[in-house]
Order: structure tokens, then sequence, then C-alpha cells
């Protein structure tokens, strides 16, 4: 870990006209760093996912990112052109529905091998070796290869697009539910695949769920938000062991007991 | 060399919003240290918060007040007011924790659970991996179990998987939480020898331990929690 | 009708080249926009013409707007100067211009097409003409124009490349064979319309300036004479152009593109220059192929 954070969070809100989105969001997110943002639906997490992700426009605060050479840039400063560049590069966004993040009639090793193509990779069996080597990390057979994930079902959807988005090596991902409206089993093996490749590459991500257990399972830091504001935030253990907010109690005090 | 561990005016309550928002005073006051190469255990009866007080040590509770000195890195910090990567990079280096309960994460095996901590500090696989199978080995774990995720295993077999996990390292500062609950005579007696060997490694220890043989073995020192108690000043 | 428009044979009602001068200015104003940005799609305000789309529409436009009296016009479809499409189109400018015709590549200043480029080189002065049926490349992928004009904007265009990568995970080759996606000039990604990829490399450094129009999409593209014009590829599956095993049947032309024409129901067939012109004044060079009407032998 550098003693530089990847990210930078001011002061972000988005109204949409009189209603809040979400109100005066502030943090740092460290390199190798996983933050877990929980609340209901509705609280505003995916609002302020989208605006640290540049998918909205934010109402107010800055977000500054630092690139690969070192240098933090502020995000609304960027042309579009750097900000789409950045992101399918150096970022990733996973979709809680997969088919909003893959190209449903083109081929698993095409969706794979897109990022690198857009990045000037220019050779059919490099890209097509390195497309089956992901798939084969995601735990998808290389004899799918060239199947369209319109045949597959939803938990190899969702690794797939997990694929697509870190195989251009990003150093900052951010999750959409990733969990969401999958059976436990599969979201169980998901999960043990997603902490491993955190791990092992060194990510920082930014997951957003309602889901507790998700956000124990993967995150080290966690934020609540409720209303559209961050009632808490710590450690992830700390938050969930010892909430101190009421509404934290309350989210703990729901979760079913197997 | 400074004492590895300083707890002091440590208070902590526990706000129950859903309970009309009482106030749980929990401690208050709370004052001791562990030197390097000493075993302190906590004592006092059980419900008076022991454990709340180690997991308060540990980060995983917060104290309204006070600090929690550590030596980590060269330096003394104090945890009570370190922020959530400063806590997370203690506990990678420096303060290491057994629980009573084995925290499982779905399908990884015993031996990549117990290898874990050494990875985070940088160890080879293969090397964390050799060594935590030793560890394994000692606490007598079947060896069929090495390759299999601890969620089915029995309560004594993943109590022995957290403490081969615990162990591992070479944390300066070490938390135990009834390590020896579960376990069988053979095997407390292999935990008495570890925890024997952290001490002469000069790691400072902090533990609970119910079972009064183990305890009398390797408590150089025991602090009464009952004193740091609101309880007791009420009784 | 007013009584003092002033009347000539027939076309009492029509503007030289069918087009108002007004509308004419419009797509010449979009053609100069054109040629200064090579392979970027002008839109441009597409009038109805008195042909259904589909026909020609867009190169038919193109070509009202730069026809100039002194203009030989030669128009072909497939190659061919005497099919349906050419012939209407040749007898609509006759009719409503007046121009010279021609079926004679080398004698044409203006050449309008449909999805062949001329086996002889073209030269300096000509201009090329394409009619375009779907100007975008990347629709294919990408069914949304707000986004497509964004990739070109920004100039990403992996995609082109998963649609090749696609070919060869399906077919082992790159299967594209018409309408081949090409790069121009270092930047714009552009649909050549569906000529053969065999006359791909006919546009790169052409002489000749080439006009792009798609009447119904409303857009207009243009390569300047001289402009690199590079077929998109993979390091390890370069760009090829087709192959033909034997020489057209008519005229023994070799590395020409050839049409397959069926001669009976037994499975009988040959193998004949796409470009009749060509083709035409080869035999008259007194070139035979293998199925030539043999005049002596016939005697």
């Amino acid at each position: 870990m550098t003693d530089a954070p990847l990210l930078k969070v001011r002061d972000i809100s988005k109204f949409y006209g009189a209603r809040i989105g979400c109100k005066n969001v502030s943090f740092d997110l460290w390199p190798g760093e996983v933050l877990a943002v929980v609340g209901e639906s509705g609280s505003g997490k995916t609002t302020l996912l989208n605006c640290l992700a540049t998918r909205l426009m934010p109402s107010s605060g800055a977000v500054e990112y630092r690139m690969r050479d070192g240098e933090m840039r502020e995000l609304s400063r960027m042309s579009e052109a750097e900000r789409r560049f950045l992101m399918r590069t150096d970022w990733g966004f996973v979709h809680q529905n997969p088919a909003d993040g893959l190209r449903m009639a083109v081929s698993a090793g095409a969706n794979v091998g897109e990022r690198l193509m857009a990045v000037g990779e220019r050779h059919y069996g490099n890209i097509r070796e390195t497309a089956g080597n992901w798939l084969g990390r995601v735990e998808i057979s290389v004899d799918r290869i060239d199947d369209q994930p319109r045949a597959f079902s939803g938990g190899m959807r969702q690794r797939l697009q997990i694929a697509r988005n870190l195989v251009t090596s990003p150093r900052l991902i951010f999750m959409d539910e990733p969990t969401g409206g999958l059976d436990v089993s599969v979201q169980a093996r998901l999960l043990d695949l997603l902490r491993g490749l955190v791990q092992d590459l060194g990510l920082s991500a930014i997951i957003v769920t309602h889901d507790l257990a998700v956000a124990r399972l993967l995150s080290h830091r966690m934020m609540v938000m409720k209303d559209g504001v961050v009632i808490e935030q710590g450690l992830t253990d700390r938050v969930l062991d010892d909430p101190r907010e009421a509404y934290t109690q309350l989210l703990v005090s729901s979760i079913l007991q197997v | 060399m400074p004492t590895p561990l300083v707890v002091s005016e440590v208070a902590k309550s526990f706000t129950m919003h859903l309970r009309d928002g009482i106030r749980l005073p929990v401690m208050s006051n709370v004052a001791f240290s562990v030197k390097a190469g000493e075993c302190v255990v906590l004592g006092g009866p059980s419900g008076i918060g022991k454990s709340s007080l180690l997991k308060m040590v540990y980060g995983n509770y917060a104290v309204d007040s006070g600090q929690i000195l550590i030596e980590h890195g060269g330096r003394l910090l104090d945890l009570a007011t370190a922020d959530p990567r400063t806590i997370l990079s203690v506990r990678r280096a420096t303060l290491g924790y057994v629980s009573q309960f084995l925290r499982t994460v779905p399908r990884v095996a015993a031996v990549d659970v117990v290898a874990e901590p050494l990875l985070g500090r940088g160890t080879a696989a293969a090397e964390a991996r050799e060594i935590a199978e030793a560890m394994l080995a000692r606490l007598n774990l079947p060896r069929e179990l090495w390759q299999l995720p601890p969620a089915t295993f029995s309560g004594g077999e993943q109590q022995r998987v957290n403490i081969a996990r615990g162990f591992i390292t070479d944390h300066r500062i070490l938390l135990l939480d009834e390590p020896t609950a579960s376990l069988d005579a053979k095997n407390r007696a292999v935990v008495v020898s570890m925890i024997e060997e952290k001490k002469a490694a000069g790691v400072a220890l902090l533990g609970i331990f119910h079972d009064e043989d183990v305890r009398e073995k390797v408590a150089d020192r025991i602090v009464d929690v009952s004193a740091f108690s609101p309880r007791k000043a009420a009784a | 009708m007013t009584p003092d428009v002033p009347t000539s044979a027939g076309l009492a009602t029509y503007n030289f080249a069918y087009l108002d001068e007004q509308t004419k200015r419009m797509i010449r104003r979009a053609i100069l926009k054109a040629i200064a940005i090579p392979g970027y799609q002008v839109p441009f305000a597409s009038r109805e013409m008195p042909m259904p789309y589909g026909w020609g529409t867009g190169g038919v436009q193109v070509t009202a707007a730069i026809l100039g009296p002194k203009d030989v016009l030669k128009v072909i479809d497939q190659g061919a100067d005497d099919t349906t499409n050419a012939v209407s189109i040749r007898a609509f400018f006759q009719k409503v211009a007046n121009v010279a015709v021609t079926t004679k590549t080398r004698e044409a200043t203006i050449i309008q097409t449909r999805h062949r480029i001329p086996e002889e080189k073209l030269t300096a002065g000509q201009t090329l003409v394409y009619q375009v049926p779907i100007p975008e490349p990347l629709r294919f992928l990408e069914p949304r124009e707000t986004e497509t004009r964004k990739m070109h904007a920004l100039e990403e265009y992996g995609l082109m490349h998963v649609k090749l990568y696609e070919d060869i995970a399906k077919n082992g080759h790159i299967a594209t064979t018409y309408a081949y996606p090409v790069k121009v000039e270092g930047r714009y990604v552009m649909d050549p319309s569906p000529t053969p990829k065999f006359d791909n490399p006919k546009m790169h450094r052409s002489e000749a300036l080439q006009l792009f129009g798609a009447g119904r999409e409303k857009r207009i593209y243009a390569v300047p004479p001289y402009t690199e014009v590079v077929s998109l590829d993979f390091e390890d599956h370069p760009f090829e152009i087709q192959t033909f095993d034997k020489p057209c049947a008519l005229c023994g032309a070799e590395n020409v593109y050839l049409d397959e024409v069926v001669l009976d129901d037994k499975g009988g067939r040959m193998f004949v220059c796409s470009d009749t012109d060509h083709c035409e004044e080869r035999c008259a060079n007194g070139h035979r192929g293998h199925l030539a009407y043999n005049k002596e032998a016939a005697e």
C-alpha cells in the first residue's frame, strides 16, 4: 500500500430537482481497499456510485483520482474522451444485471477481449489466449469461449462480466449489487471468487450492496447511507459488531440468522 | 523496549437505540498493560465484559474515551482514535486475535484459511502453505480435513483451525478469546506449549481462559475486569 | 404553372440535373465538409427522389449536385453498365441534365457506382460516386446512433475489431467479404459501401475523388484523392482480397473480380469479369477466354 489515496471524494451531492439523491459525501479510498456502501433501496447508494464512476454528473463536490503516473486528476475536469478511456482501462463497472454490462449477442471470448482490442491489441491469437485464461479464472470452462452470454446462467453471466472488466488489470472496480438476483449457492461462489481476485490483484473496490453479509465478507471499510446521507462509517467489523446509529443498529438486528 | 500494549482511562458504553435509546455503561477507567513476553489473563465472572474488552483492544468495538497504545512499526499509536486503515495495518502486522468462533469463508480450504495471514504479510504461497500444514499437524487436525472448507467441521476442529491461523504469524501482540474452550486435554496441552513459545519469543499475550488448569499454566498476571465494571460499583 | 418560365425540349418543369439550386448548394456544402474530414459522415437534408430508397437515391443526389453540362457520366451496377439500375440512372441524367454518357471508364469524368470500383485505374480529375445503403460501420454491434457518433468522435474503435474477432472465432478466418471496414487517413473508420473487399486496395491513395451518398440515412462522406485507406485486420490474420482460380471465361483476364454466371440447369457455370467495360475492351483487343465466342470457328 502506498501512502496516497487512489480516490478522494469531497462533498459529493446529487439533487434530482428538490429531491436528494445523495448529500455531502466525502471519503478517501486507498489502493487495495474495498469499501462497502450499504443501506436500503432508495438510500442513495447507487446514485453515489454513479456519481463516482462518472455515469452521473454530481450537482456539487469533487472526485479526484490518482492516475497511473501518480497525478491526481479531478474527474469533472477531464475530457469525455479521457473519462471513457479511464472507464475501459483503469476502471471497471460491474452491473447488478449482467445484461447491462455485457454484449449479449457477442461471444464470451469477444466480450472479454473487447477491452484489449479497445486499447490497441491487434493479435487475434493473443487476445483469444488472454480471454481463455480469464474465463478460467472466473471458473467458466474454456470450451464456452465461442458461446454467447445469452446461453449462460445468471451466475456465469455475472462471472463473465467480472472477467470482461478485469482483463485490462484495472485498479478500481465499482460494483452495484454484484450478487443481487443470484441463488445463495451461486452467490457464495461469486463472493469467494471476488474476494480472491481482489486480494490477488490488489484491487480497490467500491461495492454497493444491501446485503450486510456480502459487505462483511468482501469489504475492509463500510459506509451506511440513509436518505442520501452517510450516517455511519468505519471498519466493517466495527460497524457491524458495534453499530452506533439507530438505523445501523436496526439494519444489523434485521439480519436473518441461519 | 517499550511496553507493547498499554490501556488507560478507557470507557465504553452501548446505546440501544432500538430500546428507546437506553445507555448501557459497560466499562470505565480501564487501565492495564501487557509487557513483552508476558501473558496477562482477564479474570472475573462471566458476563462482566471480558470479551468486550478484548474486542475493544482489537478495534472491533469502539471506545468512548481513553487510550489504547500499541507499539506498531517502531512507534506508538493510539488504537482508540486510529482510522480504519491504520487499524487494519496494525492487525496485519502487530495485533493478532484468536476468537472463540471461526468465521468461515465459503469454499476456502482449512489449510488456506490458516495460511492467509502469512500471505497478507508477503510470504510466498508455497511456503505459507507448508507452515500452515505444520501448524495443523501439530494441533492434530486429521490430514484429510486440510483441503476441506471448515464450515462443516466440528466445534473443536474449527477451533484448532482458528488457533493455527492466529498463531501462525509473528505478531508482537496476541489476543486470545478462550482458545481452548472446546479442546480435549491433549490439544489443550499443545496450545499451552504454543503460548509458552510465544512468550519465550517476546510476544505480549492478553487472553481469556475459563479453564483454570490452562489459566494457571500460562498466566503471569490476572487483571480483574470486574474492577472496571460499573456493575461492581453499583453492587 | 407560370407562363414566363423558359421552356426547353420536354423539360419545362425541371431544373438542370433535377435538383433545385438551393438543394444542390446544401449538398455541395456537405460534400466540401466531407472532403475536409475524410471518412467522417456528414448529415445532409436528403431529398425525395423519383426512385425508391435502395435504388441509389444518395448517389444520385451527390451526382446531381456535382454534375456540370460538360461532364461525361458513367453509371455501373455491380460493375455492369447494362443492368436496370445503371441504365435507369444513366437515362435519368441524360434526360434531366442532357449530359454526355459513356460506358468507358477512361472517358468518364463522373462514375456513379453501386457496389464496385472499376478495374481500370482511376485518374486525377475523375470522381467516383458510391451508392451507400448503411453508412455506419459500427451499427451492427452498437445500434444506438448517439453512441456510435460518440465512438467516432472519441476514436473508440475497439468494437470494430470485436466484429472481426467474431468472424475468425466462427469461421477460422475473417469472413467479411464486402463492406469491409477501413480506416481513413488514420482517423475515421468507414464503411466502403457493399463493394467486395477485392476493391478495398483500390481506394488507398486513389488519384480520383471518392464521394459516398446514403439517401435514406441522410449521410455523405468522402475520401479525397491520395488519401490513406487501410483495411482493418489482426496481425495474425492480415487483410486479404479474394482470389479466383481461373481467369475470366470471356476475356481471359486475371486478377480481376469475377461474377459467377449459371449457364444451364445441369450445373454449368462460368466466371466472367464483373466489370463489363473492362471485359469488352479486352475482347475488342483480341484477348480470349476459354468460353469466348469464336467468330472464326463459327464461320
